[in-house]
This record gives structure tokens, C-alpha cells and sequence, in this order.
């Protein structure tokens, strides 16, 4: 058993499949000598070399074909876009060509493929290095979509998204970089389209994903001093989505909230009220509600940033408010 | 026959293979019996050919949105792919694919983009993964004068070029970008000068003379697997037909005296013509060339026509390797 961080626990978890299954290679940019620009690849360019590691221009679209060419043809690579918010400079590459191919050609070729990528706010670096984009990914037919909240989860979720024959896209939350865990040893694998109930509770449902599965695990916290007992779940897994978990929670509760980092349109959340709305409705004791960061590109000063962000003080609100309805 | 006969007949047998499947495709097309619209690659034949066999059966390639001749010329037989375009259930994509995909995996095609220049970077990455296993395997990726303005392109030429990737970049020149000429669109007269800016080879061929494009490809497809990197090819040759068959293009946008020069050039005459001048072919067996090509077009119609349509049970299938969010959910 080891602490290690969430970005160290990123390469354990690369460096653990490498190891393991020598067709899987790194691609991206500063992601081999530099140890990737969040220090998320250290150590794998002087363990496993040269041509497994491999440091690329900056040419997202010509990175992401070339993982695509590369999993069709025998190997499973695992490229990181260094910002989620690049994925818009090659997002035909993603959507039109990686998410569709199998599908297209009748299944005669597997996509074995992970992109991952530093996503999200909290670190104050504005509207185009903040972006949470899983919803983005949610709506690509071909994708499956992760997002890990703790280091444990952060190696055992990458080395699922290694062994899985198709193309799956891991969010790492770029706020939650330094935060630490405990991590066993030797081999973890853990299971896509998982969710995890970080705190049994049985009042209300808080959904939440990355960076708010913290927020809302504080806000429990605080409700509970006040008599409400909140069940926290990490979703992890968008795509495929535990829906049996997340109904079962939900029908238990009767109360139903989701905290998005995302802009509020189309939200995960809303995907997850839709499907609870049409399996448990009769379940539900008070409207859903959820709790986003308004639709607004992020803004970099730290008290907007602040201000938008779901906050442990406006979930705290928002169950309050609801479980007196 | 020697063997370098027998590579020349196969591919006037090829060319005239892709030649009527396009042709009867178009009838097809017409009457209702293909759905949606048709790329087709008539008076390019020769290009596509010399290109194809250039390449060995475990090579790769990727094509694109006007690609019935590459699977063709790679050999791929023509019943699945005319049941595609049918959009029948045999069909080499059991109809999901349709013109734009007709990939056929097994003669090494990696899916054929019809999105213009992305098929590009995959054939960066199929020639990384050959250098990763160790394999001398090289990909070939076809793309059109239009899409040597796109990014993609230009990403995927630098990284092949610093890490001397096996890939050859072979653009079918057929100046016309749906609407727009190459002198409007392009800062070269020679698409193959851009290579020079990556520091690797390109050159310029006549599209239209099979054996010269084959020598050209022979020879950059060689470079590649020798390790010594990528080569542009250039191959200058016509679109006779409109951009796509069932996408017509209101506007008159080209002359009718510059279809005819290229009309005269048609690559399927003057090759049976240099074949028999040759003394490599008689009449009698470019005929008989000719007589098997309709006759296995037929049976590839036959075939299709006579297969059923898939069933709307299947939509989900390929989707994921496994079964992912209950179905109900996503219907």
C-alpha cells in the first residue's frame, strides 16, 4: 500500500499495462522526456523507450488518426490530448472517424484505443484551458467515457480503458492532480460503467463526477450535522452508465441531485433526470434538481471562477431547500 | 506470358473491372436501386491501379470519399462491395458502410473517410504501428488535390518525415474540387513541390498511363519499406463525371472543350491499344478481358439484388465490442 497522488497514480497505471501487454504505447505531446506537462507520464519514456513513447508536434488531429491507424492495426495505443479543450482541433478525428469505424465497417476491425486528457476548472486558467467537455463525448455514439475521482480509481479505471476493445475517452480532472489516495499493491483493474457509493445515505441522491465528487461528499457532511443524510454517488462512468446503481439509489432516496461541473445545457445530468424521471418517477418525492456551473465559458479571475463552479456551500443549499419541500 | 505481362494484363483487367462497376453502378443509381450518391472515379482507373498494385496484400491503405476503385484495384471482389452500394445485408459493410465505405478489410483497406483529408493521419499511424511491431509493411493513403489544402495533411506529412514513417502519400490530382480548379485553390502548380517542405520526395506522374504510376508508387512504396520514409506522389488526372452521381451541381462551372481534351485521354483505350501494340495482348483476348469483367459485374449485380436487406434488429450491432447501457435507453 502506497499515497500516491492522482497524477502519479496515472502513470502507475499506464506504466502497469505497459508493462503487461507490449502493444500498448503512449503518444502525445511533452508527454515523454518532459514526463507530460502535468507530470502525468513521468518515468514511462526511461522505462519503456523511445518507440513506445513517442513525444509528437503539436498536431492533435495527425495524433489522434495516427493512435486510430496504429489500435487498427494491432496495437492499443493511449494518446493524451494535453488540455481537454484541444479535443475541439480534432474532434472529426474523434467523432467522425475513431467513434464510427467499427460501427461502420460491420464490427471487421476493434478500436482499441484510450485518449486521456487533463479536463476541467478550478486552476484559474480561463475559458480555453478550464473546459469540462464529458458531455461533448456522451453524445458520440462509439465512445465510452470516463472520468476518475480518486488515484485508486485512477489506475484501475485506466487499465479497464487499456483492456477495452473499443475507444474510450478518460478524463482526468486537472484540479484534482495533487490531491492523494491510498493505492494497494500489485495488480488493479478495475471495471468501466461502474459507479461507486462513496457515502450511503438515505435521504437524497448526490450524483456527482471528478472534482465535485469532493464538493459534494463535503456538502453531505455538513447536511448531516443537520439531521440529512445524503447518499453520494461517483458516477465514474458515463459511458456505459450504471443506471442500475444510480435507479436503485434513486427509488431508495426518493430525492434526486446532480452536481455538473459542465455548462448546464445538455448536461450528463440531464441524461440521468431524463432516464430517472422515465424508470422511478413514482419514486421521486420532489422535482429533480441539478446543480451546474452556469452556460457560460468559464472565466479565469479566481472569484468568477469561484462564484460559478458548484460549491460545497450551494449544494448544501440546493439538498437543504429540497429534501424541506 | 512473362511475368511482367501478366502484371500488365491484370491491370487492364482492373482497370476495366473498376471501369464497369461504376458505370453499371451509376444505372443503378438512376433507376433507384442505390441509394444516395456516388463518387465515382471514371477516367482515374489507371491511376488508382498503378497505385494499388504497387502495393503488397499485406499492406495498407486508406481512401476516401471517391474510393470504389481502391478496394478494386487492391482486389477485392466486386459482389460485396456492389451489395453495399445496395445496401444489402452481404454487402462488405452489411450496409452501414455505403459508397463512401466500401471497406474491405480483407484486402488491407483501413476504412475510407469521407470526411476530406482524415483518412491521412490513419495511415500515419498504420505505418507507426508496422515500425512499433517490427513488421516491413507500408500504408498507402489516397487523397484528392482538394484535400492537399487541409490540415490534416500537413500534420501527418511532418510527423512521418521526422520519424521517417513507411507511409506513401499518393494524391489523385483530378483538379477539380467539386467546384473549384486547382489554379484557384492552390499555391503550387505541382501539388508534389509540398513535399519538399517536409524533406521528403514527391513526385509528379501522368495519371493516365498505368505503368507509370505503378513505377513511381513501386519505387516510393520500396523507399517506405526500406525505412527511408515517406514519398509524395502525384498522379495528374481528370474528374469527367460531376463531383458525385445524385448530387448535382446546379451551376456551370467548367467547360465542356476541357472535358473533351481529357476525354480523349481516356486511360482504358490507349492502354488495351499499347498492350496490343506491344504484342503482349491480342484483340481477341482484350475482349475476352472485356467479356469476363461484364460478366462478373453481372453476377456481382445478381448477387446483390438477390440478397435481403438487413434487419432494423442489427442497428446495434458493432457498435461496442460488448453491450453497453441497456439497449431501451438508447433507442
Amino acid at each position: 500500500m502506497a499515497q500516491l497522488s492522482y497524477r502519479e497514480a496515472v502513470s502507475r497505471g499506464i506504466a502497469q499495462e505497459m508493462a503487461r501487454d507490449e502493444r500498448v504505447m503512449l503518444i502525445g505531446e511533452d508527454i515523454g522526456g518532459a514526463g507530460g506537462v502535468f507530470k502525468t507520464t513521468a518515468g514511462l519514456f526511461e522505462q519503456f523507450g523511445r518507440t513506445r513513447v513517442v513525444d509528437t508536434p503539436i498536431s492533435e488531429q495527425a495524433i489522434l488518426g495516427a493512435a486510430m491507424g496504429a489500435a487498427m492495426t494491432g496495437l492499443r495505443p493511449i494518446a493524451e490530448i494535453m488540455f481537454s479543450d484541444f479535443f475541439a482541433v480534432c474532434w472529426d478525428i474523434v467523432v467522425n472517424e475513431i467513434a464510427k469505424m467499427r460501427y461502420m465497417t460491420n464490427g471487421q476491425v476493434k478500436m482499441p484505443l484510450v485518449i486521456k486528457s487533463g479536463n476541467g476548472g478550478s486552476l484559474r486558467m480561463g475559458a480555453q484551458h478550464s473546459q469540462s467537455i464529458e458531455n461533448w463525448a456522451m453524445a458520440v455514439p462509439g465512445l465510452k467515457v470516463v472520468t476518475p475521482s480518486t488515484p485508486l480509481d485512477v489506475v484501475g479505471l485506466m487499465a479497464a480503458a487499456v483492456r477495452s476493445d473499443d475507444p474510450v475517452l478518460f478524463f482526468e480532472h486537472k484540479g484534482l492532480y495533487a490531491s492523494k489516495g491510498e493505492v494497494p499493491d500489485g495488480e488493479i483493474v478495475d471495471e468501466l460503467g461502474k459507479a461507486a457509493i462513496r457515502r450511503p445515505g438515505k435521504d437524497a441522491t448526490v450524483l456527482a463526477l471528478g472534482l465535485m465528487v469532493g464538493r459534494a461528499l463535503g456538502a453531505a457532511e455538513e447536511l448531516a450535522r443537520e439531521g440529512i443524510d445524503v447518499e453520494v454517488i461517483d458516477v465514474r462512468s458515463l459511458v456505459p452508465l450504471d443506471t442500475q446503481t444510480l435507479l436503485t439509489s434513486i427509488s431508495r432516496t426518493g430525492r434526486l441531485f446532480t452536481v455538473e461541473e459542465n455548462p448546464r445545457l445538455l448536461g450528463w445530468g440531464a441524461e440521468i433526470a431524463s432516464i430517472a424521471a422515465d424508470e422511478c418517477f413514482w419514486d421521486l418525492d420532489m422535482p429533480i434538481r441539478r446543480i451546474t456551473t452556469p452556460h457560460i465559458p468559464l472565466p479565469s479571475a479566481d472569484s468568477l471562477e469561484d462564484a460559478v463552479l458548484p460549491s460545497v456551500d450551494r449544494i448544501v443549499q440546493d439538498v437543504r431547500k429540497g429534501v424541506s419541500l | 506470358m512473362t511475368q511482367d505481362d501478366e502484371l500488365l494484363t491484370e491491370m487492364y483487367r482492373r482497370m476495366y473491372l473498376i471501369r464497369v462497376f461504376e458505370e453499371r453502378a451509376i444505372e443503378l443509381q438512376r433507376k433507384g436501386e442505390i441509394p444516395g450518391a456516388l463518387h465515382t472515379s471514371l477516367n482515374q482507373e489507371a491511376t488508382v491501379v498503378g497505385a494499388t498494385l504497387a502495393l503488397r496484400h499485406d499492406d495498407y491503405m486508406t481512401g476516401n470519399h471517391r474510393s470504389h476503385g481502391h478496394p478494386i484495384g487492391k482486389g477485392a471482389k466486386v459482389d460485396r462491395l456492389m451489395a453495399e452500394l445496395m445496401g444489402k445485408r452481404t454487402g462488405v459493410c452489411q450496409g452501414r458502410g455505403g459508397s463512401m465505405h466500401l471497406a474491405d478489410f480483407s484486402v488491407g483497406s483501413l476504412g475510407e473517410s469521407g470526411i476530406i483529408a482524415s483518412g491521412v493521419p490513419v495511415a500515419l499511424g498504420a505505418g507507426i504501428s508496422a515500425q512499433v511491431r517490427g513488421t516491413d509493411q507500408v500504408c498507402l493513403t489516397f487523397f484528392g488535390d482538394g484535400a492537399s489544402n487541409a490540415g490534416a495533411i500537413h500534420e501527418s506529412m511532418n510527423m512521418a518525415a521526422i520519424w521517417k514513417v513507411p507511409v506513401v502519400f499518393f494524391c489523385e490530382n483530378n483538379q477539380w474540387a467539386v467546384t473549384t480548379p486547382i489554379a484557384k485553390s492552390t499555391s503550387v502548380v505541382d501539388i508534389a513541390q509540398r513535399a519538399s517542405a517536409y524533406g521528403f520526395p514527391g513526385v509528379v506522374v501522368d495519371g493516365q498511363d498505368p505503368v507509370e504510376v505503378f513505377t513511381a508508387t513501386t519505387e516510393a512504396v520500396e523507399r517506405a519499406r526500406r525505412g527511408e520514409g515517406p514519398t509524395l506522389v502525384e498522379a495528374k488526372t481528370y474528374r469527367i463525371l460531376e463531383h458525385a452521381e445524385g448530387l448535382p451541381i446546379p451551376s456551370k462551372y467548367r467547360e465542356e472543350a476541357e472535358i473533351d481534351v481529357w476525354r480523349l485521354r481516356d486511360p482504358l483505350p490507349a492502354f488495351a491499344k499499347r498492350l496490343t501494340g506491344e504484342g503482349i495482348l491480342t484483340e481477341e483476348q482484350v475482349t475476352e478481358i472485356a467479356r469476363e469483367v461484364v460478366l462478373e459485374v453481372d453476377a456481382a449485380i445478381d448477387f446483390a439484388r438477390s440478397s435481403e436487406f438487413p434487419s432494423a434488429d442489427s442497428i446495434f450491432d458493432g457498435l461496442y465490442s460488448n453491450p453497453i447501457i441497456p439497449l431501451a435507453r438508447l433507442r
